[in-house]
């Protein structure tokens, strides 16, 4: 079942990562623009 | 052409919540099989990541195209199919390594040049070289127009690697379902994880696509941005001071 566990762990933990990286770039971004250019 | 934000978080918690149920039924409901023992409860993961890379892929030709052809032709176009192929690329690279994992177990190996693999794999290298493409500086138009027509030259891979099951003789399996064909078939439990996995990972790769593409939207206007201030600072540069 280790196996099982870990392709389950990867594809979990490697989209949360994904995700939490974009919305990191997005939240920089919206900092880093004026505020009429949000 | 942007989601509205209630439209995101139902995405999101959908992803979440399916995400928990095709958990619970792939590794606790479902039962092993007599073919593959414990191995099938990968079925909830690898088919629907694949096909998910695909879809992403897919969504990238489609705006590519759009971009291309004259009458349809916007900005927004390119976007999309940047984002897009930025999240086919997760699920593509999710497809090698959950397939490598099922491999070793089944297979008795973790990588093998099999054709099926071997598509896969330069489908991956293809998109990281288009995502790579949209990073070279030249102005809107062209590096949207060179992407657009390298994102259709590597979607060529698509059909090749979908149907390298059919067309060689491969170690990798053919596909575990078949409308077409009755005695291809899954037992109930099976049927209802791969459902549940194929409509967690869909959410969640729309929630991404979405996201993903307003990042875009703003790097976008980033660059236009910081393009104006650094114009502006060269100009100031150049003024001479007349002393009164």
């Amino acid at each position: 079942m280790s196996y099982v566990y870990a392709g389950y762990g990867i594809t979990f933990i490697v989209l949360v990562l994904y995700a939490l990286r974009v919305l990191a770039r997005g939240r920089a971004l919206r900092r880093a623009l004026p505020p009429d250019e949000r | 052409m942007t989601a509205p934000r209630w439209l995101t978080r139902a995405l999101g918690l959908g992803a979440l919540a399916f995400a928990a149920a095709a958990a619970i039924d792939g590794l606790w409901v479902m039962g092993p099989t007599a073919e593959q023992g414990d191995y099938s409860r990968l079925l909830v993961v690898h088919p629907p990541v694949a096909t998910l890379a695909y879809v992403g892929f897919g969504i990238t030709a489609i705006a590519s195209i759009l971009y291309l052809w004259p009458r349809t032709r916007r900005r927004e176009w390119d976007l999309l199919a940047g984002a897009s192929a930025e999240v086919g690329v997760v699920f593509c690279g999710l497809t090698l390594i959950t397939g490598s994992i099922w491999g070793r177990p089944v297979w008795g190996v973790w990588w093998t040049w099999d054709a099926r693999l071997t598509a896969e794999a330069l489908l991956f290298a293809l998109f990281l070289g288009y995502l790579a493409l949209r990073r070279v500086p030249a102005s809107d138009h062209v590096r949207a127009r060179r992407c657009a027509i390298a994102a259709l030259i590597a979607c060529l891979d698509i059909p090749i690697d979908h149907y390298a099951t059919s067309w060689w003789q491969t170690l990798h399996q053919g596909s575990s379902i078949d409308l077409l064909q009755p005695d291809k078939h899954l037992d109930t439990a099976h049927n209802v994880g791969l459902g549940l996995g194929f409509i967690a990972l869909g959410l969640a790769f729309a929630w991404l696509v979405v996201h993903r593409y307003r990042v875009e939207q703003l790097e976008a206007r980033y660059e236009h941005e910081a393009l104006s201030i650094a114009l502006e600072a060269r100009h100031a540069e150049g003024r001479v001071e007349v002393p009164a």
